[in-house]
């Protein structure tokens, strides 16, 4: 477990780049999560909401036609983090970090999202747990996500449209960084990546790993032993940390995290950012980021919302300068060809997230020995996308 | 480096650097004051001396609070922040806090928000802060340097100190860089007799205000309010306490900021606080084309105690 960090630092890498004024909060919110780590009770809860709330564990699917049709000798397996309730895995960490907000008293929360995912997920628990719940969401990605901002009203959520810089998920979190800084006392930030100050990188990590210790599981009980590589895609990381984090003390299972690499890195439009960022500080931790040589923040562009950040958890930028983990960019365009061909051939939908991991995954394929197996995270579906997906193939 | 070699690296940082920690205000008083804001005290180290300290000091001789004004650097334009600057300095202001315009300003509110991205869509440059700090040093009173971490590291923790020294900066003021995190900047104010300002809050438990106050050197500055920067209605009652709070964990001077805007409010944080930030209200008055120094005159007299 040497690389499993508890932070606040992975290498050179996180930290508390915050206001002092948050600093108390995210103490108390470091202990009441090391507290819960070590109550039986809470883990026994978070383990019952996941399995009758959440329907976990999620099955692990293989998809031979996939291959097949992608020219792939190797076999390949999907987790399927799409069948979580709400879609996709951003259930696992809510649902933990509800639980941590009622052990710390408070009766609010607040979170950001880009694709609405985690806005959804979070305005779930809080209909769940009874909690007063704001939502921020840039105003471009209200409209780009009509429908899950519906879903969040329905449940009962308060969407705050963020009008600030780029309108968009990273001014979304500046604004939740506001409101947080604002009403402490009341309120927890469920962030829905693992970035952000510590404790957030490794507890939305911790409450992820469920993805890569089912999928280990399920994987050697399928094939009888460790996979070559283990796929994700990154925005932040959080899919992708937790399917990494069981394999990481597995020297011969490759990790492999695919960015958005949008209209392609070498045009400037893309949301690659431990393929062509560096180095600094955002949103409270210091990692990997886009950014001019003056340090101000470059806007990502991707077809995905939820890949649509220029920043990334400061465990992947450990990973990444270690070597332990290998991070490539997928162009929009090769996202959108294995939307379509996983859709076809096996009558599974992901998320435009996940599309960029399965065509990073068959993009691997001739790198590894033929009868290599493949463990890919879907980490979500694609309902959402639908009307984007559309667009794209003029249908 | 772990938090506490960074904790126990800003305090050794700190014991050998400022000469001037263990001064009160009685100590002051009791050595013996003469005019033109000298002292007969052993205490003018020549860091203090170009640093917001002694602009305090004289101040407080005044008998009055320190009144520090903060503007955007390049808002509306670089030239028309200069002589937004200059009207705060003819209007009587104490220091300048000149922020540097940056992509994601998590602690300010909506009217510092707005203007800081207008500066940055009219093509605001971080070397032209260095040109504006040249221009306006000279003038006589600190210019403190408001800046988010990100522009400080990614130009070289070292080089933007060297840079800031160079053109007679005073030092920084750093909202989102706690003592734990800020090593390297520590390092660097000390090499280069910068002033190193940090926040504390309501919430700050009183360890962290020792840890704060200590690893400092100019003034603590404390935020009135749980919030971002922005005009409010009434003066937080949680400013008073803060201060008081403060100046027991070791801090020699605290000043107040954050949602402080109007002489009234002014007027009342003079009499438990060493100096007055009022920000949003002069970038406020300088969107609307309204006139800085006679506001700025207006906030001085109202920090006479």
């Amino acid at each position: 477990m040497s690389e499993r960090g508890t932070g606040p630092y992975f290498g050179p890498y996180g930290g508390r780049f915050v206001p002092e004024a948050l600093i108390a909060a995210l103490d108390e919110l470091s202990a009441a999560y090391r507290a819960a780590q070590a109550d039986p009770a809470f883990q026994a809860e978070l383990h019952r909401l996941l399995t009758v709330y959440a329907g976990r564990p999620t099955p692990l699917t293989e998809v031979p036609r996939f291959a097949a049709a992608g020219g792939a000798s190797a076999r390949i397996f999907l987790k399927r983090e799409d069948l979580a309730h709400t879609g996709s895995h951003k259930i696992n960490n809510v649902l933990g970090q509800a639980l941590v907000t009622k052990r710390l008293g408070k009766s609010r929360v607040i979170a950001e999202t880009g694709a609405g995912q985690h806005g959804v997920a979070t305005a779930t628990a809080a209909a769940l747990m009874g909690l007063d719940c704001v939502i921020y969401m840039g105003e471009e990605d209200t409209r780009r996500q009509a429908l899950n901002v519906a879903r969040m009203r329905l449940l009962g959520a308060e969407v705050m449209p963020v009008k600030t810089g780029s309108r968009t998920l990273k001014d979304a979190i500046n604004e939740a960084l506001r409101d947080w800084v604002t009403n402490v006392g009341v309120t927890n930030y469920v962030f829905g990546t693992a970035a952000g100050p510590h404790p957030f990188p490794a507890m939305v990590r911790d409450f992820q790993a469920v993805i890569g210790q089912e999928a280990k599981a399920q994987v050697v009980s399928a094939v009888g032993r460790l996979p070559e590589a283990a796929c994700a895609c990154v925005g932040g990381g959080s899919n992708s940390i937790g399917l990494f984090s069981a394999f990481i003390d597995d020297r011969s299972v490759g990790l492999y995290g695919f960015e958005a690499g949008g209209d392609g890195v070498e045009t400037g439009r893309h949301a690659a950012t431990l393929v062509a960022g560096s180095p600094g500080t955002l949103h409270g931790a210091k990692s990997y980021l886009l950014q001019d040589d003056d340090g101000q923040t470059i806007e990502s562009h991707s077809i995905s919302a939820g890949l649509d950040y220029p920043g990334v958890g400061p465990e992947h930028s450990y990973l990444k300068d270690s070597g332990r983990a290998s991070y490539r960019a997928v162009s929009d365009a090769a996202a959108m060809d294995a939307f379509r061909l996983l859709t076809r051939t096996e009558g599974i939908m992901p998320a435009l997230e996940s599309a960029h991991s399965l065509a990073g995954a068959l993009s691997l394929t001739s790198e590894l020995p033929t009868d290599a197996v493949i463990v890919v995270c879907l980490s979500g579906r694609g309902d959402k996308d639908v009307e984007t997906a559309a667009r794209w193939f003029s249908l | 480096m772990s938090q506490s070699e960074a904790a126990n690296s800003s305090r050794a940082g700190q014991s050998s650097a400022d000469p001037s920690k263990s001064r009160t205000p009685n100590d002051l008083a009791a050595g013996g004051l003469v005019a033109g804001g000298q002292t007969a005290a052993d205490w003018t180290a020549s860091d203090t001396d170009n640093g917001v300290a002694a602009a305090i000091e004289r101040a407080r001789l005044g008998e009055r609070a320190a009144l520090i004004a903060y503007l955007p650097c390049g808002f509306p334009s670089l030239a028309a922040s200069i002589d937004a600057c200059r009207a705060l300095i003819r209007g009587g202001v104490d220091a300048v806090e000149l922020g540097l315009p940056y992509s994601d300003p998590v602690m300010d509110g909506p009217v510092i928000g707005e203007a800081v991205t207008a500066a940055l869509a009219a093509g605001f440059r971080v070397d032209d802060l260095f040109e504006a700090v040249a221009e306006l040093a000279p003038v006589g009173v600190p210019i403190e340097v408001m800046t988010y971490y990100n522009p400080v590291f990614r130009r070289g923790v070292d080089r933007f100190a060297a840079d800031l020294a160079d053109v007679g900066g005073a030092g920084l003021i750093t909202p989102d860089l706690i003592p734990e995190e800020a090593g390297e900047w520590i390092a660097a104010a000390d090499r280069f007799g910068l002033d190193k300002i940090f926040l504390v809050a309501p919430s700050s438990p009183p360890a962290r205000l020792a840890l704060t106050a200590a690893a400092g050197r100019g003034f603590t500055y404390a935020t009135s309010t749980m919030g971002v920067t922005g005009l409010r209605e009434s003066l937080s009652e949680l400013a008073r306490p803060l201060v008081e709070r403060t100046r027991v964990a070791g801090a020699d001077n605290v000043c107040v900021g954050v949602g402080v805007s109007t002489p009234q409010q002014a007027s009342a944080v003079a009499e438990f606080a060493d100096g007055v930030i009022v920000g949003s209200a002069f970038v406020k008055r300088l969107a609307a084309g309204r006139d800085l120094e006679g506001f700025a005159a207006e906030l001085v007299e109202a920090t006479r105690r």
